[in-house]
């Protein structure tokens, strides 16, 4: 039987590939990069796209796509996928553009042929001109196993190019790859199947589809999608001639185990794995919550943002505008020596006198300095949260730094092979709360940025999953600029309060998730994680995903930090500010036993959660105060950003709920615990 | 050799896959390069059933109600 499943050379050649044996170049429009995960795909594809390359999110759905050109015609690089098809919304960004390609370049992993031919398999059936890329021949090599390429191509009916993604070899012939690209042996059975759907005038690559019940494909061509039983006949001629080539081709020497294989599996038991964590967090801690978080965002937002920046642009406005300028110095603990206050009814440039003394008094180390300008349109824009002016800083001098550190780190974590054991080993703990392991992503990744995490939330199985990550996100995993002024409030209070803050959010964290796994309709699904072998990663690579990640972070988010900082400026302007502090006093009195100015520490953290959190330090709050006062904010809705980019991500209705939600808890806990503590 | 679930394989030993559940799971797993009567290693077995399974040179991590609902032979 198995005779008529591998088609060897002697395969009888359907008529799509009599046709030419190189590919046309002046044909060749659109050139699409396929493969599995982690094979390598964006090194080659960094190779082959030269300087032009572009991000962006495929129409209709959350995946990036990067779009470059090579010898003329479109590249894409897509997706890592295991095969065609639509169960998720990488694989439906993907299978769309390798259907409307001309050329695929399949990029394979020549230590996991086994998987990766599936998809290759798959897209020969599909009738593509197709190139393999056999990638990582210098690891297959000091593995000291030996593949067959020749008889690989062979067995195939495509050509093959060997390389090295670390040594560049065979990088030289990646020149050729489009031209080299064919319709792969075909297989007759199949071609049996598809027939009457290509009579019909189907794409043999979407009648396969059809066939192998992709309904999204099958409606397009106004087709009922084929049964599963269909699907599993082809899956498992499929699986079997792979297997099949795959003993065929590949020989092997040796089966040593190398260090970093020996750390992978340590990674995974919680008896060493746990301490393994420990330390790679303390790295972490080190780089992002000291180096970049305290240095590098110390200079780039205070020297750079609020001093060189925003200083030259609102002294810019102010030489031709009514403006009054209060200017404090300070001394060395933050103190108060001196205010002056300037004020330049006709605009700074027509009182040169009085402008160099501003500038003299200015020009001191210590000193903090509000421009207020009495046209409210400009107050708008360039006042204390103006909607230049301080998003700009905060946006570019704050959060970029940030983000840029957490997605170096993720980099190295997830090209080191790190990221799927940690998860592994999380697995069980996050089935608890109807989640699996892959959860603790976008988790870590909330302790940065909320509004980040809550992209990454995409890369959950369903959208169960997803709800419960992003309620979790915004009830209570407090971010990055959150957590050091907790930190510092905290510093000053002692443990008491420190112990009741951790007791009460954990209490929250536990409560929340398990309710929503009881009471959420549907199912989680469960792990099923191919887990990537551990290497060294490529600087390079890290570099390219950091930037890549980065630019894709501020392109989405951006734009709704200056749109959140247009409300609280209209906000500010129509004093709705204070309409809100008097609205919410009765609760923060005698509920939450706080001063009624802490209500603009609620309304601040609606834009901005440190907001919210600093606005506590000018207040003189007991140490029990600060405890209700920082549980509150914590549970507190989440930052405008990160509240639009959930709408974004989970839809209006449950963005909203969640939105709300918070709202009822945080102050329902904060005063549960003010009436006890207080 | 007994007819078991893979939750119970134990660390280091071979077992042979007899049986993978329906649907898109099962899609997955064939992707993968694990069918039905296939050997593989159990590499790892977590507390609480999270299974770090071995085919090859590859290893594939497997959630304790997915490795519950497949049917494997002990040896």
């Amino acid at each position: 039987m198995k005779n008529d499943l591998i088609d060897v050379p002697q395969i009888k050649k359907t008529k799509e590939h009599i046709n030419d044996y190189q590919t046309n170049l002046d044909k060749v429009v659109k050139v699409v990069l396929v493969g599995n995960p982690n094979v390598g795909k964006s090194c080659i594809f960094n190779h082959m796209s030269g300087m032009y390359v572009d991000v962006s999110n495929f129409p209709g759905t959350t995946v990036s796509i990067t779009k470059s050109f090579f010898q003329g015609a479109e590249l894409y690089d897509t997706p890592g996928i295991y095969g065609v098809s639509s169960f998720n919304d990488e694989e439906r960004v993907a299978k769309d553009i390798i259907l409307s390609a001309d050329v695929v370049i399949n990029v394979v992993n020549g230590l996991h042929l086994e998987r990766d031919l599936f998809l290759t398999q798959q897209l020969i059936e599909m009738g593509k001109k197709v190139t393999l890329i056999l990638n990582f021949s210098d690891v297959v090599q000091k593995k000291k196993i030996k593949i067959n390429t020749q008889l690989l191509s062979e067995l195939l009916g495509v050509e093959i190019i060997e390389t090295s993604a670390v040594t560049k070899k065979g990088f030289d012939q990646l020149q050729n790859a489009v031209k080299l690209a064919k319709v792969g042996n075909q297989n007759l059975d199949l071609q049996f199947m598809l027939q009457h759907l290509i009579d019909k005038g189907i794409s043999k690559a979407e009648a396969l589809l059809i066939i192998e019940g992709d309904s999204i494909t099958a409606s397009k061509n106004f087709m009922q999608p084929g049964l599963s039983d269909d699907r599993e006949k082809i899956y498992i001629t499929r699986r079997s001639k792979v297997n099949e080539i795959v003993t065929l081709v590949e020989y092997e020497d040796s089966k040593k185990g190398e260090i970093f294989n020996q750390l992978g599996r340590l990674s995974l038991h919680p008896k060493t794995g746990v301490p393994i964590l420990i330390v790679i967090l303390s790295l972490v801690y080190f780089f992002i919550g000291d180096f970049v978080s305290q240095q590098v965002v110390d200079f780039t937002e205070n020297k750079i943002g609020k001093e060189l920046f925003e200083f030259n642009v609102k002294s810019f406005i102010a030489n031709f505008n009514e403006s009054t300028i209060l200017v404090s110095s300070l001394d060395e603990p933050g103190n108060v020596v001196e205010n002056k206050t300037f004020r330049f009814p006709n605009g700074m440039a027509s009182d040169t006198k009085l402008k160099n003394e501003f500038l003299t008094f200015s020009n001191k180390q210590e000193i903090a300095i509000d421009f207020q300008f009495s046209n409210p349109i400009l107050r708008l824009f360039f006042g204390e949260f103006g909607v230049i002016t301080m998003t700009i800083t905060y946006l570019f001098f704050l959060l970029l730094p940030l983000v840029i550190g957490f997605y170096f780190v993720m980099a190295i974590l997830e090209d080191s092979g790190y990221l799927p054991r940690l998860a592994t080993m999380m697995d069980r703990a996050f089935n608890k709360i109807g989640l699996n392991g892959k959860a603790v992503i976008p988790i870590m990744l909330g302790f940065g940025c909320i509004t980040m995490a809550n992209v990454t939330t995409r890369l959950l199985g369903t959208s169960r999953e997803k709800t419960i990550v992003t309620a979790i996100l915004q009830f209570v995993i407090p971010c990055s600029a959150q957590l050091a002024v907790i930190t510092v409030l905290l510093s000053g209070a002692g443990l008491k309060p420190l112990l009741i803050f951790v007791t009460v959010i954990t209490i929250v964290l536990i409560t929340l998730s398990t309710l929503m796994h009881k009471l959420l309709p549907g199912e989680s699904s469960p792990l099923l994680l191919d887990l990537p072998m551990m290497r060294i990663p490529r600087l390079d690579n890290i570099l390219k995903k950091t930037f890549f990640r980065s630019y894709g972070f501020m392109k989405e988010a951006g734009v709704w930090f200056f749109i959140g900082a247009i409300i609280i400026g209209i906000f500010e302007i129509f004093g709705i500010l204070e309409i809100w502090q008097n609205i919410l006093a009765p609760l923060t009195t005698e509920w939450l036993k706080l001063p009624k100015e802490t209500a603009t520490a609620f309304v601040m953290g609606m834009v901005r959660r440190d907001f919210g959190a600093a606005g506590l330090f000018d207040l003189n709050l007991t140490s029990m105060q600060v405890t209700v006062a920082i549980i509150t904010i914590t549970l507190f809705v989440p930052c405008i950003a990160s509240f639009i980019v959930m709408l974004k991500e989970r839809g209006l209705k449950e963005g909203f709920a969640i939105w709300v939600a918070t709202w009822i808890s945080a102050f329902t806990i904060g005063g549960i615990v003010a009436q006890i503590i207080i | 050799m007994s007819n078991s679930t893979l939750d119970k394989a134990q660390k280091g030993r071979l077992v042979t896959i007899i049986n993978l559940p329906f649907g898109e799971l099962r899609a997955h797993l064939i992707r993968l390069g694990i069918t039905e009567g296939d050997s593989i290693k159990c590499i790892e077995r977590l507390p609480g059933g999270t299974i770090v399974i071995q085919k090859n040179r590859q290893e594939i991590a497997i959630g304790y109600d997915l490795a519950k609902k497949i049917k494997i032979i002990l040896h």
